[in-house]
């Protein structure tokens, strides 16, 4: 028998208990015609057997651990601190189910108790739920809460360079929900084309997306955009990929914005191929009642000490059923809890500073792009404009580029060209505290003579 | 446990006392237990037009969201304030200080309602401790 | 006195355990110049240090966490018989495979020639679902069940329209999870609740007079149903949609009772999503990461979301090469690091052990079911596969509810059962023992409930005031939700 299930004395006491001879005869209710036959599968593998498999999948793969790596566009490389995956790996943490009996359940209750607490006070808004799925739903959760404050309004601006991924998953969740989605372009400075988006604005327009930094690495003006979108009427979100943006730049939460959510994969998760990630998701105490996603709360208990339990469930779907705010159910609280404590490793020091370092990263490699002059083949695309630690540079083959640097071990960004052609072909650069001096120098070096 | 006679109630569990043209509307005892302890109302402002059975707003519990009918075609004219503060007046007194709108009614609004022994007997019916 | 100081006083909130001057970090030296942020980015885009955000040393760090776990319950610490939740053992190995660097630190946007391990892995997993389910293709891309019901409504809604058809509603019966109706909403539809038979179980007639009506899209389904019983008619449910031009859809919640001894795809199922994180043992990890990818059959292949892992000649690639696909459903491809673990335990198991690990499923339920089955009252007797759905009927007597024995439960050191669900069993307690759990761990369990039910009747105000040994009494939720306190601040002392 496999070591992962009871054994044959068991099952023949349970077989005895119940009176059956075999298990086939408690399958008598499952009808023959929908009977399969063996699997088409391999036999059971030892664990040697399959570290050997999976030790060769990885070996196929070009870790990013083994690179100069400049790798962002949604997905970034900052610190992860030991002690986050050793307490991760606490079986009483991931083995736990949803808190559901919080009588045991208060280390769960109490992490997401801090990790909301730490979301409010990134986004400066009232209240953050127990985590999404990832960005990309995570603004498709914001955007269906506006459609449900604002009833009456079926159009959503979508304002700026915004991630072409989050940018499809905003289509595929808006359409059957018969929301219209207005897009507005970004102007020569890479930021939002103010021009445009003030004729996109109106009173139909129920949500306005803005991204910052955006796609394409550019800080937007939260402080004019804010009021901008507030003023129309609609419900104002603040998109955000890179999540340590957040220590040294304002979040809409300052600006009027309703919503500040997005991606938090930044604060030290592991990049796993694109899930899974960490969807974040903030809002004003005035749109409580209209939020998707678990929310825990503090109270008392019996005897009057202090403990947490989900609260507000009514919203979600194991009671509101058709007309829940959301259909989340599993959410990505483990994910949560890794940023709670990385968060909680960094504190209000860390958290500024893994966001200057990386912006003095950043910094450091745009002067050394600007330094190969106007004639260089790869150049800022948006030299004046402020960028936090991502930015694009362009170039007129960033593939072969990207081909040339990877065999001098440098993975040097992500091709626009992946995008379609809506998107400046160029190389989209993204630094962190991570990146050393050297890297950098290997990197500006590489272009000069690659370009 | 008797209904009070001096109103009318509904199949879902609503009450409805007219007087001079306005109509006070809440939810019975048995829909209280129900519930069990309310935490929220969603109530209409006033203005709203209603149809006799349109929805008027919610009530939330822990466990549970009740949507709330109206007995009565009319204009509601004021909603329940103390209900933010004091949701709780529902479970403990919900045929006096729990009650949740007013509304304009026309003359005739009420007809067709069940009166209390109705209301009882319609319990009995569902089955209802 | 319990000698666990843990155990004996709450512990703080990390923002209240914050010392000044106290650090839990430390960045790398920073080579290049710094910049002062006031020279590179606009003034009124600045912020400071976020006021509030603890001070802690490691060590606190360490201890806070380590302490919090031992206030949790888990399945490595003993069964948990959560209904519809599957909570088997997380195996290890899957835990080290995941963090393997040339797995955990793949970036989604590297170029395909560097990531051909991960899409090699991603496609083994996809016939592995295949052969699971005797389903043609499987999505990985959906983070979890619900989304992979949304995912599956998204594609039949496709397929209408494809067809010039918009199809408003989709039949759920009233024993189905809330997510069920809540994603066909999402999906664009409305949803009709059709009731069960007197057995639980789906009502063919009332199915028939619905479809007779034209418009309905699809039918959602629970199979085994949320009382763990099979639909007996499943195939002729299916014919009878697809005779009208309607798709069934199928909710995995419940497959750990048929690995290797059903297919799905023989019940006529259009669209079924697998929960990852309960039939193949990713870990449940407070409330996810889950993944939910879906089979689909022939007729929803063309509207599967992109990109897909293709094969070709040898080498592997994202296909978007899908004209009328719904789209994307997420960002980048699925919850990888989820498929490395499911893989990796299919790998363990193998053919006859994904067999072996249903016969335990069912076989544990079945021997709860009959050692229970004179202390609890089951509404519905019909034959039980993995789970089995007793209610609070016989202690309702003395005013004992599920709640409390559930409460109660939690004094004998087990987690209760899944409470009040499916809607259609009231005083509802679900029983799910999964194949992880030894005759010995079920015993304890029965003997817990069997002194319950005891204590329901010689002695209900004990049952009624429970639990009494936990690190927690039971909480005031409705004061949570009257005023809601949902973050920690600084309290103006």
């Amino acid at each position: 028998m496999h070591r992962y299930l009871a054994g044959e004395d068991d099952r023949r006491k349970m077989l005895d208990a119940v009176g059956c001879a075999s298990v086939e005869e408690l399958l008598a209710s499952i009808p023959q015609e929908v009977r399969c036959g063996a699997l088409d599968l391999p036999p059971a593998a030892s664990e040697e057997e399959v570290r050997r498999q999976f030790w060769a999948y990885a070996i196929a793969n070009s870790a990013p651990e083994c690179f100069a790596s400049f790798l962002g566009a949604g997905v970034y490389r900052h610190i992860a601190p030991a002690v986050a995956d050793a307490m991760l790996q606490r079986g009483e943490f991931f083995t736990a189910y949803t808190p559901y009996q919080p009588e045991v359940s208060q280390g769960t209750l109490q992490a997401v108790f801090e990790f909301q607490t730490f979301v409010c006070q990134l986004t400066q808004l009232d209240v953050a739920n127990a985590s999404l799925y990832d960005g990309a739903t995570a603004v498709v959760e914001a955007v269906m809460m506006a459609a449900r404050v604002l009833p009456k309004r079926r159009r959503v601006v979508v304002a700026g360079a915004f991630h072409p991924d989050w940018s499809a998953v905003l289509d595929t969740y808006c359409e059957p929900m018969g929301l219209a989605i207005t897009r507005v372009g970004w102007g020569a400075d890479g930021r939002v084309d103010g021009g445009e988006l003030a004729g996109a604005l109106g009173n139909d327009v129920c949500a306005v997306v803005v991204q910052s930094p955006n796609f394409l690495g550019v800080v937007e003006d939260l402080s004019t955009l804010g009021p901008a979108i507030a003023g129309s009427g609609a419900l104002g979100v603040h998109a955000v990929a890179e999540a340590t943006s957040l220590g040294l730049l304002a979040p809409g939460g300052r600006f009027g914005f309703d919503v500040v959510c997005g991606e938090m994969q930044a604060f030290g998760l592991p990049a796993a191929f694109g899930g899974p990630l960490l969807g974040f998701f903030a809002t004003k105490q005035a749109h409580v009642r209209q939020m998707p996603g678990r929310l825990v709360g503090e109270t008392l208990d019996s005897s009057g000490r202090r403990g947490f339990v989900l609260t507000l469930s009514t919203r979600e779907q194991h009671i509101r059923r058709a007309k829940a705010t959301s259909n989340i159910c599993t959410n990505h609280g483990l994910m949560a809890l890794a940023a709670t404590i990385v968060l909680s490793l960094l504190g209000r020091k860390g958290v500024r500073d893994v966001a200057l370092a990386s912006h003095a990263t950043a910094e450091y490699l745009k002067a050394g792009v600007r330094d190969q002059g106007s004639g260089a083949r790869a150049r800022l695309a948006f030299p004046q404009s402020p960028t936090y630690n991502e930015f694009l540079v362009l170039h007129d083959d960033p593939d072969v580029l990207l081909a040339r640097l990877k065999a001098e071990g440098i993975l040097g960004g992500v091709s626009t060209t992946r995008f379609g052609d809506s998107w400046p072909k160029g190389l989209l650069v993204a630094a962190t505290e991570r990146n050393t001096r050297e890297e950098c120098n290997r990197l500006l070096d590489a272009l000069r003579r690659l370009g | 446990m008797a209904q009070p006679n001096d109103r009318l109630y509904t199949k879902t569990h609503e009450w409805v006392k007219v007087a001079g043209g306005e109509a006070s509307v809440g939810i019975t005892q048995y829909a209280q237990e129900q519930l069990g302890d309310v935490v929220f109302v969603e109530l209409p402002a006033a203005g709203k037009k209603v149809d006799k059975g349109a929805a008027l707003g919610n009530i939330e519990s822990v466990k549970a969201v009740s949507e709330v009918f109206s007995p009565v075609a009319g204009e509601v004219t004021t909603a329940n304030g103390e209900l933010e503060a004091h949701p709780e007046l529902i479970n403990r007194d919900p045929y006096g200080g729990g009650w949740l709108v007013r509304l304009s009614v026309a003359p005739g609004a009420s007809d067709g309602l069940m009166d209390a022994a109705a209301y009882e007997a319609f319990l009995a019916e569902e089955g209802a401790h | 006195m319990n000698g666990s100081r843990t155990l004996r006083e709450p512990e703080r909130l990390i923002f209240e355990r914050s010392s000044q001057g106290r650090v839990g970090y430390q960045l790398p030296a920073l080579e290049v110049p710094p910049v002062d942020p006031s020279a590179t980015l606009p003034a009124a885009l600045l912020r400071g240090e976020i006021e509030g955000m603890p001070e802690v040393s490691e060590v606190d760090v360490v201890r806070h966490f380590t302490r919090l776990s031992k206030w949790n319950y888990s399945v490595d610490e003993g069964l948990y018989p959560l209904g519809s939740c599957t909570m088997k053992y997380n195996p290890r190995i899957n835990e080290e495979l995941a963090r393997l660097a040339g797995i955990a630190q793949l970036h989604p946007l590297q170029p395909e020639d560097q990531v051909q391990g991960a899409l090699a892995l991603m496609w083994e997993l996809e016939q592995a679902l295949v052969a699971v389910t005797g389903m043609p293709k499987v999505t990985l891309q959906p983070a979890a069940g619900a989304h992979g019901e949304l995912a599956g409504m998204l594609m039949i809604r496709k397929a209408l329209m494809d067809r010039g058809e918009h199809r408003k509603l989709v039949l759920i019966p009233d024993s189905a999870h809330g997510t069920n109706p809540a994603s066909a909403v999402f999906a664009g539809f409305e949803t009709v609740e059709i009731a069960s038979t007197a057995q639980g179980t789906l009502d063919l007639a009332v199915l028939a007079r619905h479809l007779d009506g034209g418009d309905v899209a699809a039918l959602m389904v629970t199979v085994p149903n949320t009382l763990g019983v099979f639909e007996p008619e499943i195939v002729k449910t299916a014919g009878l949609l697809h005779e009208k031009g309607a798709y069934l859809y199928m909710d995995g919640a419940n497959l750990n009772s048929f690995v290797g001894i059903a297919y799905p795809g023989k019940m006529g199922a259009d669209a079924l999503h697998i929960n990852l994180h309960k039939t193949f043992s990713t870990p449940h990890g407070g409330g996810g990461p889950g993944a939910g990818p879906v089979a689909v059959s022939q007729a929803l292949v063309s509207y599967l979301p992109v990109p897909t892992v293709e094969k070709v000649g040898g080498r592997y690639t994202l296909s978007y090469d899908r004209p009328k696909s719904i789209g994307k459903v997420r960002g980048f491809y699925g919850n990888f690091g989820m498929l490395v673990r499911a893989l990796a335990y299919i790998r363990s198991l193998g053919r006859d052990g994904l067999k072996s690990m249903s016969e335990g499923a069912v076989l544990n339920a079945n021997y709860i079911r009959k050692r229970l089955e004179g202390d609890y009252h089951l509404q519905y007797d019909g034959p039980s596969l993995h789970e089995v759905v007793f209610d609070d009927t016989f202690q309702a007597a003395s005013g004992v509810k599920n709640v409390d024995i559930a409460k109660r439960l939690l004094d004998y050191g087990f987690h209760p059962p899944t409470m009040s669900f499916p809607l259609i069993v009231h005083g509802a307690l679900m029983i799910e023992p999964t194949e992880s759990d030894g005759i010995d761990e079920l015993d304890a369990f029965i003997a817990a409930m069997k002194t319950i039910a005891v204590e329901a009747k010689e002695n209900p105000e004990l049952v009624k005031g429970a639990p009494y040994t936990t690190p927690v009494a039971r909480l005031d939720e409705v004061r949570a939700a009257r005023q809601p306190v949902l973050r920690w601040q600084r309290t103006k002392s």
